[in-house]
């Protein structure tokens, strides 16, 4: 479904360049979902913008769905691929009804049928018709979330981008969001990508993952594998170390890796 | 954790905010005590956890109203000690670590002389002085090369460099209680573990207490030695550390559920549902606010 080859962001130029990411390459079946690891700065993010063509600044392969794609994206593939972002108070206009929120995409694509549409796409995620005529202000975050999945949702994408889709929410609603991305993966048929540094999440919502540092993929392995606990780099080991909770020993044996 | 009097008592702790209709409740009678240990308290957000801890430095800004039976430091009534009194306790006998170091640090001023600052606030000491124990601080908080650090500015850093700076300056006046709120969720994984090991190491060394608050429930269960559970503006539970894995109020137990594992195989995760009575269980006046 998704193929990235060779994939590097540069961002600036000459003495100040930053190369985000560095020959970048996985492949994504459809109906997989397919988790991107790391720390903060590891270039998971800029990876996930590069294919939802929200960055342009790239080179190598991107292809979704068979097509390989260009910097420019046109309509047919923004209805194809939507992308969920990480900050539920951030993503939805401060201004506009959810109604709105969610009829524009519907109008952009000249979709028609917007009432049903929304109706539908509420209940899909949850919110009954009585959440339609709220602004985002009158909503809890986890509610909010529900609507920045709708507004995905109602273009009936093949692809969800997930990025950190539930670390500004509480453990109690991020269990909830956890659940409904994992059910309309499977009513819907969606293929996702998850973008997290919560690899318990990972473990949860996705098959296959690769683990960024630095802007280049360390390993790759499946679901499977990381339950167990076996990675195969140093350097995911000691993220896995991290993530089992405070430990004196281990905190002392971290160190960087470039 | 020792036998020695507790360095803080609070009793019935309460803080509301003027609203609309009548008064919204943050905090609803909360007591507890903190001896040479490390504390932690979690709740979710909106549980009163932040409100609780700025409550005993008086730090909750107006038109908030704090009362209380009793919040007492070292022998000093916090409730009633003047402003001035108020100045020396802050920083000297209790400091407080913020989440966010974007916002705590002054952007206008090199980060050593902040922490420079905050020493000779609280110690007559000479600048050089100042100078020399700033560079031990950040030392100790594991920075690598305190002397190019010391003259940066804090949009120069980054926010794990940011937040051990903040845990310098807060940590240099020696504080007997240290109020950390959320001092590691800004930061990736493996810089958190650092940062905690550093505070850890801290409280073992000098006897320092600690208030940990943080809604990362498996991260204060390996790092604290106690835990009050918050929830709507109240404990709901007080367990040792340890223990948490079988503690019993229904709230505790459906945090813990709804956490995904790194081991999981559960197809989905249990979701909480809240039971109206755990807000006002064990309340007086029966709920009524």
């Amino acid at each position: 479904m998704i193929e990235v080859e060779d994939l590097n962001v540069i961002f600036g130029h000459g003495g100040g360049a930053i190369h985000a990411v560095r020959d970048v390459t996985f492949r994504v079946g459809a109906g997989e979902s397919f988790g991107l690891v790391g720390e903060s700065g590891s270039g998971k993010s800029t990876v996930l913008r590069a294919i939802s063509g929200l960055n342009p600044d790239w080179t190598g392969i991107i292809s979704v769905d068979g097509e390989a794609q260009r910097q420019r994206r046109d309509k047919a593939f923004h209805k194809r691929c939507q992308m969920v972002f990480q900050d539920p108070y951030g993503s939805l206009h401060p201004r506009h009804t959810v109604d709105r929120i969610l009829e524009e995409p519907v109008a952009i694509h000249g979709m028609g049928d917007a009432d049903k549409r929304i109706d539908r796409v509420l209940r899909e995620v949850g919110l009954g018709p009585q959440f339609r005529f709220r602004f985002p202000h009158q909503l809890s975050g986890g509610q909010r979330q529900r609507v920045a999945i709708a507004r995905a949702l109602i273009l009936e994408p093949r692809v969800l981008l997930l990025d950190e889709p539930t670390s500004a929410l509480d453990v109690s609603v991020q269990a909830e969001i956890l659940n409904l991305l994992k059910r309309l993966r499977s009513e819907l048929a969606l293929t996702y990508i998850l973008v997290s540094h919560n690899l318990s999440v990972v473990a949860f919502m996705c098959d296959r993952l690769a683990v960024m540092n630095r802007g280049r993929v360390v390993e790759e392995m499946d679901a499977v594998t990381l339950r167990r606990g076996e990675a195969s780099q140093d350097y995911t080991r000691q993220l896995l170390r991290a993530s089992l909770g405070y430990d004196r020993a281990a905190a002392d044996s971290f160190r960087d890796f470039a | 954790m020792s036998d020695l009097k507790p360095l803080l008592n609070v009793d019935n702790l309460r803080v509301r905010f003027p609203s609309r209709d009548g008064f919204t409740e943050a905090v609803r009678g909360v007591s507890f005590t903190v001896g040479r240990e490390k504390l932690g308290i979690v709740g979710e957000s909106g549980s009163g956890k932040s409100m609780t801890g700025r409550a005993i430095l008086r730090l909750v800004p107006p038109p908030g109203e704090v009362t209380a039976d009793r919040i007492e430091f070292d022998g000093t009534d916090l409730r009633t000690a003047s402003e001035r009194r108020m100045r020396g306790i802050r920083g000297r006998g209790i400091s407080m670590v913020m989440q966010d170091p974007k916002f705590s640090l002054n952007p206008v001023m090199t980060v050593g002389h902040q922490i420079a600052e905050a020493y000779q606030v609280h110690t007559k000491a000479s600048r050089s002085d100042a100078r020399r124990r700033t560079l031990e601080m950040l030392e100790a908080v594991r920075i690598r090369d305190p002397e190019r650090v010391f003259g940066l500015y804090p949009h120069e850093v980054s926010g794990g460099m940011g937040q051990r700076i903040m845990i310098a300056m807060m940590l240099i006046p020696d504080p007997a209680l240290l109020i950390a709120d959320e001092p590691t969720s800004a930061l990736d994984v493996t810089v958190q573990m650092q940062v905690l090991a550093i505070m850890d190491e801290l409280c073992g060394g000098r006897g320092m207490g600690l208030i940990f608050i943080s809604h990362d429930l498996n991260l204060v269960a390996s790092f604290c030695d106690r835990i009050l559970i918050m929830y709507a503006g109240r404990v709901v539970e007080t367990c040792r550390a340890d223990e948490l894995r079988s503690a019993k109020h229904p709230y505790t137990r459906g945090l813990l559920d709804s956490l995904p594992r790194l081991d999981e195989t559960r197809a989905e995760l249990p979701v909480l549902t809240r039971d109206p009575a755990w807000a006002t269980a064990g309340d007086p006046k029966g709920g009524a606010t």
